[in-house]
């Protein structure tokens, strides 16, 4: 790959707006259609139960209706002869017990009875928590990395890190909620990887302009960026690529289980090297961070502590 | 001679990779069905008894792989479930209750290999398959009973006492002692103030009041018992499960976490999770002959029980304390430095124990030990619940003196046997309720379906990252690729010596890890070239690429990391099995990644005139 000179931030007000737009979408999409939360955030019951032919959903939703179970989604998962049920929070009898009660219930119209696959029950408190960890997971990792970048570069790099990263984050869930994807604990563990992800692309940025900055002292703060982002870019895809072939591989032959996980990071990594190139920059552009900011007192040696 | 490394550092390179290889080499072994006998007695399996095992078995004509007696247990491997299953059902009916009979999934790992500590990664519950259970202990019904029992006593102190009293309710986590006269008030004051010493006493303004409530030490010590005693009472449960390798462990303040890998009849494990036990203390029946019960004619008055070695005794049919008159019980020693375990009875257990020792002492009194037993069991095509009564003599011992609230009991053989018999006592005496909160299982298809995906999903996605490097990068991306398999051995090596839980999402980490670990070569690689592009000697122009890249990898990497260390601190079960993968990932593709193929790159290129790069 060549060299490219592409004028990413002199162009970086179509990007600006591109990403509004993207995010105002997002937005608009989370606060109105929302996250379709899993159990694990919400608390029910899930059954995944296999048969050997394809099973009847008509009959099986009828059953549960006439049992009582009225409020229960019974869908395939994967495959025809699989069967996915889902049931809220119960509270007139114990939640421990209603696997076992669907599924004598459902056993009961089927001439073949259902292999249980999975059953998972987490209770509305267990949720509760779950949800909150998640939260907390999300607030100390981003505050962790901001007094990193902050301390490694200067405070305007490491706001526009954050900036890059929560316009990843929230495109990726926004369009999870536009798809109406379930996201469970393995998505949140996806969504905090793929802020590792989208970070490791920014710094990779970040660094060559700091090191440039004290190359091309007679370079403007834009010209300097735009060479920066240009030497780093083949880098930046080529790593994309990688990743992506690997997700590529998980989301087509890792099973259903893993699916939305593969999903978050495909699209993750996509946006997230999306704005490392147009958006990183140009955030700590706009916030005004200059060749001076960086340039560490002489007496510190900046560059003789780096070597390996 | 720029790019050349020293020998010490050729050395570390290939003895990690070296210990990398036979670390993770376990887990290309598979598993043996198994059936694993242990007791569950403090004696151990003798050798005669394996030898009797080994013969039944032999004599029911299934063929055995191998048979292992080892440390007190036997494990038992067979080449198929089938065979393993019919061996477990065989011994479950001649082994009877003493000892445990569980399905295990043993490795093959040879023998060599295992001499030097090397295991297999453990596979998580979704990937062999199993319930795990989240239990959540009713605090609130904890510190109800130790507030109810705080107000018998209190009554029954003052009565004691002989103090005269309007009464003693409770009241919003108080306890309000009514006065009859205020002029008794010192005097009481003085008389609860010696007995509870677990209380915080007010007085009040109302003048004829004096109230009295838990101190938060003392409701933080319930809470902290309450947990404990429930963690001791299911791990006895779930050895009568037959369990392999069962899980037990506190989450949080009042949870507590069991996984039970290979079960796969959750109705059972939930009921016998919910199993409810208790204990009595009792006097020995020693005027009748044992012999003579056991043969059939027990006599009035006297109850015939069995203590654990399986030798009969006979008690006597009036109880004298139940568990739930015992508050405490803790292990010591004695004055002579024996084991000891140290008890504390309610009010009213040492009003009786006070009248039964003082007409008992010289005598000998055992503690029973109770468990009720919910089992469904198959009559005639339809399950029948069943409440199975076990009662067990856990302890018997002679009462040395008079005593009421507090005593001691001595004549245990170790520290260990102390420690074992307070837990039970414990644990028998007052559980506070449990709920299950959280249940997952999974079945042993879905399980195997979970490795086989994983498997190949991990295959094929490094296949496609090798070859795109390959193709992209020519020789050093050939390098790279070394690298990146050395990345996935000292994962999976580091994962096996942590005995670190492979999960599900953990394979994915793995993967992810296959994906992002070449960018460390390429940041290095894409460095070279642009050094190449300004005119530089490939010599240098390596030199130069390592160099200026190890800051860009450092801080892009310890970023990452951040995240990974963040994720591990939140993330519960499997999700913190992904974030280990992701932080060993993190940190072994460093070295890989810089070192390894730096290596490489110095044996092709260093200490030669080098024309052109195959880059």
């Amino acid at each position: 790959m060549k060299t490219t000179n592409i004028n990413f931030i002199g162009n970086r007000n179509k990007a600006i707006l591109f990403s509004s737009v993207l995010m105002l979408i997002s937005i608009v999409s989370l606060a109105t259609r929302g996250l379709q939360m899993g159990i694990d955030f919400t608390g029910g019951t899930l059954i995944e139960v296999g048969y050997q032919q394809a099973a009847d959903l008509t009959v099986l939703r009828n059953t549960l209706d006439t049992q009582g179970f009225d409020d229960a989604t019974v869908q395939n998962f994967g495959t025809t002869k699989d069967v996915l049920i889902r049931l809220k929070p119960h509270t007139d009898i114990s939640n421990a017990d209603l696997s076992t009660k669907v599924l004598e219930a459902i056993n009961k119209t089927t001439a073949e009875p259902a292999s249980v696959r999975r059953v998972e029950f987490v209770g509305p408190q267990v949720g509760d928590d779950l949800a909150e960890d998640g939260f907390l997971a999300l607030l100390y990792s981003t505050i962790c990395i901001l007094i990193y970048i902050a301390w490694r570069f200067e405070w305007k790099f490491s706001t526009g890190a954050i900036i890059a990263t929560i316009h990843d984050v929230v495109v990726t869930l926004g369009l999870f909620s536009i798809l109406g994807l379930e996201f469970d604990l393995t998505v949140l563990a996806a969504v905090l990887a793929l802020i590792g992800y989208s970070l490791n692309d920014t710094i990779v940025v970040y660094d060559r302009i700091r090191e440039n900055f004290r190359l091309l002292r007679n370079k403007s703060t834009e010209e300097v960026m735009n060479i920066s982002v240009n030497v780093t870019l083949s880098r930046t895809i080529m790593t994309s690529l990688t990743v992506i072939l690997v997700l590529i591989s998980l989301f087509f032959l890792g099973g259903e289980i893993i699916h939305n996980f593969s999903i978050v990071l495909l699209f993750g990594v996509f946006f997230g090297t999306y704005s490392s190139i147009f958006i990183a920059s140009p955030a700590a552009l706009l916030l005004g961070v200059s060749a001076e900011d960086l340039m560490i007192p002489v007496k510190e040696g900046a560059d003789i502590d780096r070597r390996p | 001679m720029q790019n050349h490394f020293p020998l010490w550092k050729n050395l570390l390179v290939l003895i990690v990779f070296g210990i990398g290889i036979i670390y993770s080499l376990p887990n290309l072994y598979g598993d043996d069905p198994s059936v694993q006998v242990s007791s569950t007695q403090p004696t151990n399996i003798t050798q005669d008894q394996s030898n009797q095992i080994e013969s039944d078995i032999k004599a029911s004509g299934v063929p055995v792989k191998a048979f292992e007696f080892k440390d007190g247990r036997i494990l038992a491997r067979f080449s198929n479930t089938d065979d393993q299953l019919k061996v477990a059902d065989l011994l479950r009916d001649k082994m009877g209750s003493s000892y445990t009979v569980a399905l295990n999934l043993a490795p093959t790992t040879p023998t060599w290999l295992r001499a030097l500590g090397a295991q297999a990664m453990y596979l998580g519950l979704d990937l062999r398959g199993g319930v795990h259970f989240l239990l959540e202990v009713d605090m609130d019904a904890a510190v109800r009973q130790a507030e109810d029992r705080n107000v018998d006593d209190i009554r029954l102190a003052l009565r004691n006492a002989k103090l005269r009293y309007q009464s003693v309710a409770k009241d919003n986590g108080f306890f309000k002692v009514t006065l009859k006269s205020v002029e008794d008030k010192a005097e009481i004051l003085t008389a609860l103030d010696k007995d509870f010493h677990n209380l915080e006493i007010t007085e009040p303004e109302a003048e004829d009041q004096i109230w009295l409530k838990l101190s938060d030490k003392e409701t933080r010590e319930i809470k902290k018992f309450a947990v404990a005693q429930n963690m001791t009472t299911l791990r006895n449960r779930v050895n009568e499960l037959g369990v392999a390798e069962p899980v037990i462990q506190q989450q949080g303040e009042n949870r507590i976490m069991v996984q039970l890998p290979g079960v796969q009849d959750t109705t059972r494990a939930k009921e016998i999770l919910g199993t409810t036990a208790t204990l009595e203390y009792r006097l020995v029946d020693v005027e009748h002959d044992v012999q003579q019960a056991v043969s059939g004619r027990v006599p009035v008055g006297s109850r015939l029980y069995y203590e654990r070695g399986g030798s009969p005794i006979l008690l006597d049919r009036r109880v004298i304390v139940t568990g739930d008159q015992i508050v405490d019980a803790s292990s010591g020693q004695d004055q002579d430095g024996r084991p000891s375990v140290n008890i504390s009875l309610n009010g009213v257990g040492a009003a009786k124990m006070a009248k039964t020792t003082q007409v008992s002492v010289g005598k000998p009194m055992a503690v029973v030990f109770i468990e009720y037993k919910v089992e469904t069991k198959i009559v005639d095509g339809q399950k029948v619940r069943h409440k199975e009564k076990v009662e067990k003599v856990i302890n018997v011992a002679t009462i040395q003196g008079v005593f009421s609230k507090r005593f001691q009991t001595t004549g245990l053989d170790s520290p260990q046997e102390a420690r074992n018999l307070s837990l039970l006592l414990r644990a028998g005496a007052l559980a506070a309720p449990v709920d299950i909160v959280e249940e997952r299982t999974v079945g042993p298809s879905l399980g195997q379906d979970n490795i086989n995906k994983g498997m190949l999903s991990f295959v094929v996605g490094f296949a496609l990252v090798v070859l795109f490097m390959a193709v992209y990068y020519r020789l050093f991306g050939v390098i790279a690729n070394f690298a990146l398999a050395f990345n996935v051995v000292i994962v999976v090596a580091i994962l096996s010596m942590l005995q670190a839980t492979l999960t599900l999402p953990g394979i994915a980490g793995i993967i992810l890890t296959v994906g992002m670990s070449v960018d460390a070569n390429v940041l290095i690689f894409e460095r070279i070239k642009e050094e190449l592009k300004h005119g530089i000697t490939p010599q240098a122009a390596i030199f130069i690429g390592y160099d200026k890249a190890f800051a860009t990898i450092l801080d892009s990497h310890f970023t990452n990391l951040v995240v990974a260390v963040v994720l591990f601190a939140f993330g519960t079960g499997s999700v913190k099995g992904f974030a280990v993968t992701l932080i060993i990932g993190i940190l072994s593709s460093m070295f890989t990644a810089i070192t390894g193929t730096r290596m490489v790159i110095n044996w092709i290129y260093g200490n030669r005139r080098v024309e052109k790069l195959s880059i």
